[in-house]
């Protein structure tokens, strides 16, 4: 099948004005400003099934169907911030495919009543953003953007703005602090962006995944986007393929393809030919998934990968071989959490810090089982109490590696390189 | 002082935003701010600060919050090296580990020439062509993907002479 988000696989150009247009591009978005009501886009998104892509996987066009009609000005924030250990899919649709993602934006705005957008890029992205700059312009130069759009009354104007390095802004509430010049600290919730978002207004914050899905559904209907994927997982997914496989990168798949499938079919086998020992589903906030031939041959929905004690997230597929020890593994994502947990909830602050304590301990065989068993612990504590994902997602990896992969940490197994 | 300095710059910075909320032009400001000296001074800290009416403190906690902001010098280019749990499957430290012995330094460290500083960082979105390193220069940042610690001495040797990045 052609490639609907990664279109530039088979169309080169497509990153091109002439070539995107030449292809069909922003017919659905004229068809939305002329033909339709917001109101009927919104209904139409919600009737495709459409689910984040971003990791929460909150059906779409509910989101936007919350937006009050009674405050005023409403915002589309586009989450370009791509930080999680696994994940890079964003970065090639808007490195490659950049026209079909701003288009997106552009009827989300039409949608939710909003005059303004804004993207919001990690800082390390500054050459996609000057991209994206670029385009944007190409889009106004052409009367994409800007007043009165295609004869009508609706006005659009679409803004980059680029983060400086913190994953805590991919979380809704610490990106729109960010992007309000302050740090990025989560919010306190309710009140949600919906109603309390940017500059205190209704705002719509979806990831750029999610967005590029959006001017199929406006061309060729709820149905059609129905009919790809699964009952539960409608669509297409871009699944991130890293660790150790032959042919790591993005597979634009339909939802419901096997591991065994992305892992051997498409990414070319494990480095070495090597059994594979753990999956991680979700980047560095994942569980560890027992890679035995059940979880191999499950799909990738989002009901499936749940039931397997895991979460599809955003679908960025970490592949661990045998090679490697998982008490060398969780050392990496708590290390990673410990540096980027933002300090304002004490659980993930101090949870944190003494996850990366006690694994240290553990990594220089220093009373392991003990270590172990308090370590565990501490996650256990950590979860269902932590202002924002961060610390649920800090505990993940720990709290299932130390469950599933008990010889891992045991005495004579843990510490060293790669255990 | 910004405004003098870059006028265009900052006009089209400012016009991203409504009037009211100029102080969402700060990370934009502490960017323009940190290319000529490759960090934010004190006296840069308070331009901001003047021309987004808050205080200094408010501007100071935005650079020590980001990772991508500097409050003291280092090395020309700042060699960010991603060592996260994807790119460590696919060698990253021991990349990282060659890197710092051919060029005689240790991690943090910069060149006796004044021209890297090595650091090791967290998550790229480069996972599937470590071992990658991001160069953060005073003008912008460029990705290395696919890097060799052979490719990545070309690449100083080339810095050294040019004082310009390439691929």
């Amino acid at each position: 099948m052609a490639h609907l988000l990664l279109r530039h696989r088979d169309i080169p150009d497509i990153g091109k004005m002439d070539v995107y247009k030449k292809n069909g591009g922003f017919e659905a978005f004229k068809k939305a400003v002329t033909r339709m009501e917001p109101q009927e886009v919104t209904e139409s998104v919600k009737a495709s099934g459409l689910r984040g892509r971003g990791g929460a996987g909150f059906p779409t066009g509910i989101k936007w169907s919350f937006i009050p009609k009674d405050i005023w000005p409403h915002y589309v924030v586009a989450n370009a911030d791509e930080s999680e250990p696994g994940t890079f899919k964003d970065r090639e649709i808007m490195e490659s495919n950049p026209f079909q993602f701003l288009e997106g934006v552009a009827i989300a705005a039409f949608a939710t009543g909003a005059n303004a957008a804004y993207i919001y890029l990690r800082g390390e992205f500054w050459p996609v953003a000057a991209i994206l700059d670029e385009k944007i312009a190409d889009m106004e130069k052409a009367g994409f953007l800007g007043d009165k759009l295609f004869g009508s009354d609706y006005s659009l104007r679409i803004h980059t703005h680029l983060g400086a390095g913190a994953y805590i802004c991919g979380e809704e509430t610490a990106l729109l602090e960010s992007i309000e010049g302050k740090r990025g600290l989560p919010r306190i919730r309710p009140p949600f962006p919906a109603v309390y978002g940017l500059y205190g207004k209704p705002t719509v914050v979806n990831n750029v995944e999610t967005l590029t899905n959006v001017p199929l559904i406006v061309e060729k209907g709820a149905d059609w986007y129905k009919s790809l994927g699964t009952t539960d997982s409608a669509g297409i997914k871009i699944f991130s393929l890293s660790g150790h496989v032959n042919k790591p990168g993005n597979y634009e798949l339909p939802f419901g393809t096997t591991y065994r499938e992305l892992i051997y079919k498409y990414g070319g086998g494990v480095t070495e030919n090597r059994p594979i020992k753990s999956i991680m589903s979700a980047g560095a906030s994942s569980a560890m998934i027992v890679a035995d031939d059940k979880a191999l041959d499950t799909p990738m929905d989002y009901a499936s990968v749940r039931a397997l004690g895991a979460d599809l997230g955003s679908a960025s597929v970490i592949v661990i071989n045998d090679s490697v020890n998982l008490e060398w593994v969780i050392n990496k994502t708590i290390h990673f959490f410990k540096h980027e947990s933002c300090g304002k909830c004490t659980p993930c602050r101090e949870g944190c810090y003494w996850m990366m304590h006690l694994i240290e301990r553990i990594e220089h065989g220093e009373d392991v089982q003990a270590s172990t068993e308090l370590l565990h612990n501490v996650a256990n504590q950590m979860q269902n109490k932590c202002l924002c994902p961060l610390g649920e997602f800090a505990t993940m990896a720990v709290a299932t590696a130390i469950e599933r992969f008990p010889a891992d940490f045991k005495p004579s197994h843990a510490g060293g390189e790669h255990g | 002082m910004l405004a003098e300095k870059y006028p265009e710059e900052v006009k089209k910075i400012f016009a991203k935003y409504p009037p009211e909320q100029k102080r969402s032009a700060v990370m934009p400001l502490l960017y323009l701010a940190q290319r000529d000296e490759g960090f934010v001074t004190k006296a840069a800290l308070e331009d901001i600060a003047q021309m987004l009416d808050i205080t200094s403190t408010n501007v100071a906690e935005i650079v020590g919050f980001y990772t991508l902001y500097h409050d003291g010098k280092a090395g020309k280019y700042r060699m960010q090296v991603c060592t996260d749990l994807p790119c460590a499957l696919r060698g990253a430290d021991k990349f990282l580990e060659e890197l710092c012995s051919n060029l005689g330094v240790k991690v943090g460290e910069t060149t006796p020439d004044g021209m890297v500083t090595v650091e090791a960082v967290m998550c790229l979105a480069g996972c599937d062509k470590a071992p990658m390193f991001q160069v953060q220069s005073p003008d912008g940042i460029a990705y290395h993907e696919n890097m060799t610690v052979d490719k990545t001495m070309e690449l100083l040797a080339a810095l050294r002479k040019s004082g310009k990045e390439v691929k």
